[in-house]
């Protein structure tokens, strides 16, 4: 497709009705929380907009995030619209290979110098830069180098984001996020294992109307999709108010669809879209199928203690931390109760009785 | 520090820390107590001690009609919080999903609206007595500073809990590490202030009704 094109006179070839693409304009204007009046804006903006030109660094990450934005939506309008934007490398999806796709990321970065989006997923590993090397190249080079031409890094998936499962405990490559490593560039995090599809389409088509990056909460994400938490959006939200729980996975209250919080839900603690945006276009979403959160937007996830440990209790060893506590208790107080016992003693011992003369020789 | 990695150190590190202090503070006053003893009694014994010991621990439990008409606001106000602190801290699903983890044993809780109104009638009973305890001259003339501190990290967990609950105030993963935060503040502090009472009361009791009950008195 030549790159010349507005994404309108895309989507057109594509065989894309006016009418399509007014909804998906309409439902990004309601996704981020913008007026309706704001829709032909963005239908404005994205039909005017030239393509632009895309870089996808892929690093310590298992294309899950790939596979979600792609594969699993790419029938639907946002998966066109990700197709129009001039996605010039992504080392799984391009055709070229080798030293032909090394040369196609050198010359897009060549040639839009400044104004590229870079799209970074997985985690990048400081420890040995052999742990990870895409045509000899270490991640931490390849960022660096691809970052400083860039107008601003979208961080898809939780690696990206905030290191994810390589930086999870005792992370053994040295895992760090993009916002770790580089710092003198806009950079959105669009967390999630793997993010929601249209949350990077929505965040894309912000850029493209407004020329800015979206919102961001403090964790870098855009407030849009990510301003509240599952549980407050959450349908079996009223069981937890009512007190009633699912016990286990197949027991009455997990049949009934019950609050899964004493199995491990994560969702009050866990920002994230899928409440309200859901999966598979709109179909459900993980405690929708009868599984509690597992907080993947949130950083260090993997680390939160267990996914089927409910969130009020501890991350740490709190029986055995008690159990050394009442032994050193013990200890402690049988000596200082010894030494008591001691003092009393002597104290008693020492105790010298008054006589009438002693008070006498004062006078 | 990012807010989720502050929110697992409280409820990790943090947590283990407060324990350490809470339970090596407790047994080490305890056993203080019982280790030093009492002095031999070598009269001869008209009753049972044990029994007016064990006695004496259920006896007291309840008001003696002289106490309730001389001081009716702090019997009642004073009930009501200690078992409304009780109730909410015993009887709330996330609370007894930290005992079956950190001590083993669970049971039943009681509904969530239940809890709600009980720490509300709580939050209220404890802004009385502190009410009325500067406002009884006797009382603020009794008063120092950590009857002030005793009282107050007892109401913030409380308060702490019922924003966390409703999710107000501060954004809901930071009210509930705030909410932790104070609990282990209770926790610190208990071992050395008159929070003791919570153990040493039923020593005491059972000392008390012991020599009545040695002495053939009725307690």
């Amino acid at each position: 497709m030549s790159k010349d094109l507005t994404i309108g006179e895309a989507l057109r070839q594509r065989g894309v009705s006016r009418r399509g693409f007014l909804k998906f304009c309409a439902a990004t204007a309601s996704m981020m929380a913008l007026p309706p009046g704001m829709a032909p804006v963005i239908a404005a903006a994205l039909e005017k907009a030239r393509r632009p030109s895309v870089i996808w660094l892929s690093f310590q990450e298992c294309t899950g995030c790939t596979e979600s934005l792609t594969r699993s939506h790419s029938p639907t309008v946002e998966g066109l619209i990700f197709d129009t934007i001039s996605l010039d490398y992504h080392h799984t999806l391009q055709a070229a290979a080798g030293d032909a796709a090394e040369a196609a990321r050198v010359a897009a970065m060549e040639e839009n110098y400044g104004n590229y989006i870079l799209v970074v997923d997985g985690s990048i590993p400081t420890g040995n830069p052999g742990f990870s090397t895409i045509a000899g190249i270490s991640n931490l080079d390849m960022l660096r180098e691809t970052a400083a031409g860039a107008a601003a890094i979208v961080s898809v998936g939780t690696c990206a984001a905030y290191g994810g499962i390589p930086h999870a405990n005792p992370n053994p490559t040295g895992a760090a996020s993009v916002s770790d490593l580089v710092s003198d560039k806009p950079i959105i995090n669009v967390p999630g294992c793997p993010p929601i599809p249209v949350v990077i389409t929505g965040v894309l088509a912000h850029y493209l109307t407004f020329g800015t990056i979206p919102e961001l909460d403090d964790l870098g994400r855009p407030r849009a999709h990510y301003g509240q938490s599952i549980h407050d959006r959450c349908y079996r939200r009223p069981f937890y108010d009512k007190g009633l729980f699912a016990e286990t996975f197949d027991d009455e209250g997990a049949k009934k669809g019950w609050c899964l919080y004493k199995l491990g839900c994560k969702g009050p603690t866990t920002y994230n879209a899928c409440a309200t945006t859901k999966w598979n276009e709109g179909t459900s979403f993980p405690i929708e199928s009868g599984h509690p959160c597992l907080g993947c937007s949130e950083p260090d996830f993997w680390d939160g203690g267990g996914f089927y440990k409910a969130l009020s209790t501890p991350t740490a060893d709190i029986t055995r931390t008690a159990v050394y506590a009442v032994g050193a208790g013990a200890a402690a107080g049988i000596a200082l109760g010894a030494m008591n016992r001691t003092k009393q003693k002597r104290m008693a011992k020492e105790h010298e009785k008054v006589t009438i003369d002693d008070l006498e020789k004062g006078d | 520090m990012s807010e989720i990695e502050l929110f697992n150190w409280i409820r990790g590190p943090a947590l283990q820390i407060a324990t350490l202090i809470f339970v090596v503070g407790v047994v080490v006053r305890i056993l203080e107590v019982l280790v030093l003893g009492r002095k031999q009694d070598l009269s001869e014994a008209r009753g049972s001690g044990v029994a007016g010991g064990l006695r004496t621990i259920i006896s007291r439990m309840f008001p003696d009609r002289g106490t309730l008409q001389r001081s009716t606001f702090n019997v009642i106000a004073g009930y009501v919080f200690h078992v409304g602190f009780l109730v909410t801290l015993l009887f709330y699903t996330p609370h007894i999903l930290l005992f079956r983890d950190s001590l083993g044993v669970s049971w039943p809780a009681l509904p969530t609206p239940v809890i709600d109104a009980t720490a509300v009638v709580t939050l209220i009973a404890l802004i009385a007595v502190l009410v009325h305890r500067i406002q009884h001259k006797v009382m603020r003339f009794l008063s120092g500073f950590q009857d002030y501190l005793v009282w107050l990290v007892t109401f913030l967990p409380l308060l702490t809990g019922y924003f966390a609950f409703h999710r107000v105030v501060l954004d809901p993963q930071a009210m509930i590490a705030v909410h932790i935060l104070s609990v282990e503040l209770f926790m610190v502090v208990f071992p050395f202030t008159k929070l003791m009472h919570t153990f040493t009361l039923f020593m005491a009791r059972y000392y008390n009704g012991h020599i009545a009950g040695r002495r053939g008195v009725k307690t």
